[in-house]
């Protein structure tokens, strides 16, 4: 008799797709059932801010056709939750009691928002966050063309909120406690020229300062200017869901620790997508990176795993295309500077800003605003990690090109399979 | 499969190619009206030097980071090919972002376009390589 092996994903997002595909690439006949918290087949949750940007609808939202769970042989539990796992028994147990068998199990849990506690926030009747699409649409139903709207975190989530909102309310506010935008992406200079082109298209800053407390549809900051709004959106942080995993014993710090395998501290549960934390190979240090592709990526390469093939991913790093009416951003890696023993290549000109950092002759990091032509050409370089000093890198700081490269990359990368 | 490769020892350099691959994908069935007078935006570009040049298009990896990295899910794989489902793409330049070949570019109006080897235009197999006048492209399996 054959024997028929059974994964369970929990989760439904990105990372959860990746596995299904990764186990079908191996195994075309065992069960996969999928537990999903929220009603919806997969979407692409990075479009919700486009959706309220009226660039996108529900229907091309979603990640995969119509028929992707049924072509791939998967059971999906919607609005089911998991408790509990039994790592002992290879087991897990839902919201509603039932316990569902597995082989090989995939946390796919992604994240949360971060609430911070802040006084008088019970006292704002319409308050949101604004991670999925449920949220999306219930800011979408709450907003009128009078609202005032303050958003909290000058963040990825906070300031594509404000973008996708733009338009459809009379105000926005965004405040932060740190002293520019995108601080986790962009450095000082990159900030203020973002923050400047967003101020020009009518969005309001309050950085450097945080809300103190709110009454009703008062805020008032810390610095002690008072913000009248009608809809709060909370976009502070999140935190990686990792309840489930540590709950069974397995390591877990800011995210669920993973292999390049994916493969957590637990005997045959994997985890990928958001709620892990792996090597950031540009600065080796180990941090919850939640994007799309690495969320991909890790999904697929746990599934292959879960389902007896190997695949790793060892060049996980932190990378962002966004774009704010109109400027595109890009920046991947990490930063460093001479104190750190880097270099700073400042290419900037005609109004774009494009830094390079490089250290140890690799390039570490960058940050682009506007012309973003070509520039997965750096992003590889840093993936690869390749000797800057094997490559024409004064020329290739300049455009990026293939030009830099020796006559063999190409011969070998135009001119047969990769 | 079928796919698109380049030799830079036999690229002359005279960027037909860019305007082979314009007019194929332009859905004018005349040449002169589809190009004449107009700034071009190939889905193929030639670059170099005065001594070298070869032309750059979509490899068509078979493991491509801008399939997995796509957030709108517009990018797909049909049959080996690297497609674009342009309704679906929000024109977030994630796929520019991740691309080692910068093979990626925006159109005229900011969308994202590539080679998908004029296999969805009335040419049916790439413009670039069958224009080619010394065989520096070719379309063939390798």
């Amino acid at each position: 008799m054959k024997n028929v092996k059974k994964y369970v994903i929990i989760g439904n997002g990105t990372a959860a797709a990746g596995c299904v595909e990764g186990i079908r690439s191996i195994d075309k006949e065992c069960e996969i059932t999928v537990i999903s918290a929220e009603n919806h087949p997969v979407y692409c949750r990075p479009l919700i801010s486009y959706y309220l940007e009226g660039k996108t609808d529900v229907e091309r939202m979603k990640y995969r056709p119509d028929d992707f769970y049924e072509k791939n042989g998967c059971k999906v539990l919607y609005g089911r939750e998991a408790k509990r796992i039994d790592a002992k028994n290879k087991k897990v147990t839902l919201d509603n009691g039932e316990t569902i068998e597995y082989d090989a199990l995939c946390s796919a849990t992604g994240s949360s928002p971060f609430v911070p506690p802040m006084q008088g926030l019970d006292t704002v009747k319409q308050k949101f966050t604004f991670m999925t699409l449920d949220d999306t649409l219930a800011i979408e139903k709450a907003i009128k063309p009078t609202s005032r709207v303050l958003i909290i975190g000058a963040g990825l989530i906070g300031l594509k909120c404000a973008e996708g909102l733009h338009g459809r309310v009379k105000s926005i506010t965004v405040c932060d406690l740190a002293d520019r935008v995108l601080s986790s992406i962009l450095d000082e200079e990159s900030a203020a020229a973002v923050q400047k082109h967003l101020e020009n298209n009518g969005i309001s800053f309050l950085l450097g300062d945080s809300a103190a407390k709110f009454d009703g549809n008062t805020a008032e900051m810390k610095s002690g200017v008072q913000v009248k709004f009608d809809i709060l959106v909370l976009a502070v942080g999140v935190r990686a869901n990792t309840s489930l995993v540590s709950e069974t014993g397995g390591a877990c710090k800011r995210g669920i620790t993973v292999d390049e395998h994916m493969k957590t501290t637990v005997k045959d549960i994997y985890a990928a997508g958001d709620c892990t934390e792996s090597k950031d190979i540009s600065d080796g240090n180990v941090k919850v990176m939640a994007l799309l592709p690495n969320a991909y990526i890790q999904g697929h390469c746990a599934g292959v795993n879960m389902a007896g093939g190997s695949e790793a991913f060892d060049n996980a790093v932190p990378m962002n295309s966004i774009g704010f009416f109109g400027l595109h951003i890009m920046t991947a890696g990490s930063r460093t500077d001479e104190e750190n023993g880097g270099q700073v290549f400042d290419e900037s000109e005609d109004g774009n800003i494009k830094k390079l950092f490089v250290k140890n002759d690799k390039l570490t990091g960058f940050v682009l605003v506007g012309n973003v032509e070509r520039t997965g050409i750096y992003t590889s370089l840093i993936r690869s990690q390749t000797p800057l000093s094997s490559i024409n890198f004064d020329f290739l700081r300049k455009n990026p090109n293939l030009f830099s490269f020796s006559t063999n990359y190409r011969r070998k990368n135009l001119g047969s399979v990769v | 499969m079928k796919r698109v490769y380049v030799n830079e020892e036999w690229c002359l350099g005279c960027h037909l190619c860019e305007y082979n691959c314009a007019y194929a994908n332009s859905g004018i069935s005349n040449m002169v009206k589809a190009l004449k007078g107009k700034e071009i935006f190939p889905r193929i570009h030639v670059e170099g030097d005065d001594k070298i040049t070869y032309a750059v298009s979509c490899r068509h990896c078979t493991d491509p980071m801008c399939v997995k990295s796509c957030i709108s899910g517009a990018l797909h794989l049909e049959d080996g090919a690297v497609c674009i489902d342009r309704d679906k793409c929000v024109g977030c330049l994630t796929c520019i972002l991740v691309c080692p070949y910068g093979a990626i570019a925006q159109d005229e109006n900011g969308a994202v376009q590539k080679c998908e080897l004029c296999l969805k235009n009335a040419n049916g197999a790439p413009a670039c390589a069958a224009g080619c006048p010394n065989n520096a492209i070719v379309y063939e399996e390798r």
